[in-house]
């Protein structure tokens, strides 16, 4: 039984590590900053809620269980407002979306 | 197990790192430095559990909340600022005709 739950945890905490590495992969290679800011948002919120996961099933029940609760609603709440507060700011200081210009360019041609 | 997972969190928090100094707009520099503090918690929690004490936790937990209003205090500060060439650099598209 216990390996189990130590199989389940390591596959929670290697699965939340790919996802924070592609994360910084794709804020890297993303040629916009709206789809760099998707690329961080996304997968920061998904690699908190795997590493804490595997953190939780490593606890066992007591405080240490409580506080990786909080940690991870406390998380939950705040990552996706600081994302949305990130792309209005963005957005009211004019930084322009990269479109997609090819059909502008062969109507002006 | 824990050292593999604060590994890569640290390969992470490099990857974020390079943005905030590489990112062309202050934006940019702001979305790299939420996600250094977010892997941050995650770093100290887990090296909690790998020095076997897990009494980092509130440390984690404080860090989280600090985090989150540092970020939008500057993002309060910079939304409406006139200083455009420190928010979005010339050379960036940029929508000027749009209203004030």
């Amino acid at each position: 039984m216990s390996n189990w739950i130590d199989l389940l945890s390591w596959l929670l905490l290697m699965a939340g590590s790919f996802f924070g590495i592609s994360g910084g992969v794709g804020m890297l290679r993303f040629p916009d900053f709206y789809t760099r800011m998707h690329a961080a948002g996304v997968t920061d919120t998904l690699c908190a809620v795997l590493i804490l996961l595997g953190l939780m099933l490593q606890a066992g029940w007591g405080l240490v269980l409580i506080k990786l609760f909080l940690i991870l609603a406390l998380l939950l709440l705040t990552s996706p407002t600081a994302t949305h507060a990130l792309g209005r700011a963005a957005f009211h200081s004019r930084l322009q979306p990269l479109l997609d210009t090819r059909e502008k360019l062969a109507s002006k041609s | 197990m824990f050292a593999v997972a604060a590994g890569a969190i640290l390969v992470a928090i490099g990857l974020a790192l390079i943005h905030a100094f590489r990112g062309p707009t202050l934006y940019d520099r702001i979305l790299a430095v939420n996600m250094f503090g977010t892997k941050t918690v995650l770093l100290i929690a887990v090296l909690g559990f790998l020095g076997g004490r897990p009494d980092f936790l509130d440390i984690a937990l404080v860090y989280a909340l600090i985090n989150f209003i540092s970020v939008v205090a500057v993002l309060r500060f910079f939304e409406y600022s006139r200083f455009r060439f420190i928010t979005v650099p010339p050379g960036i598209p940029r929508n000027d005709t749009a209203d004030e």
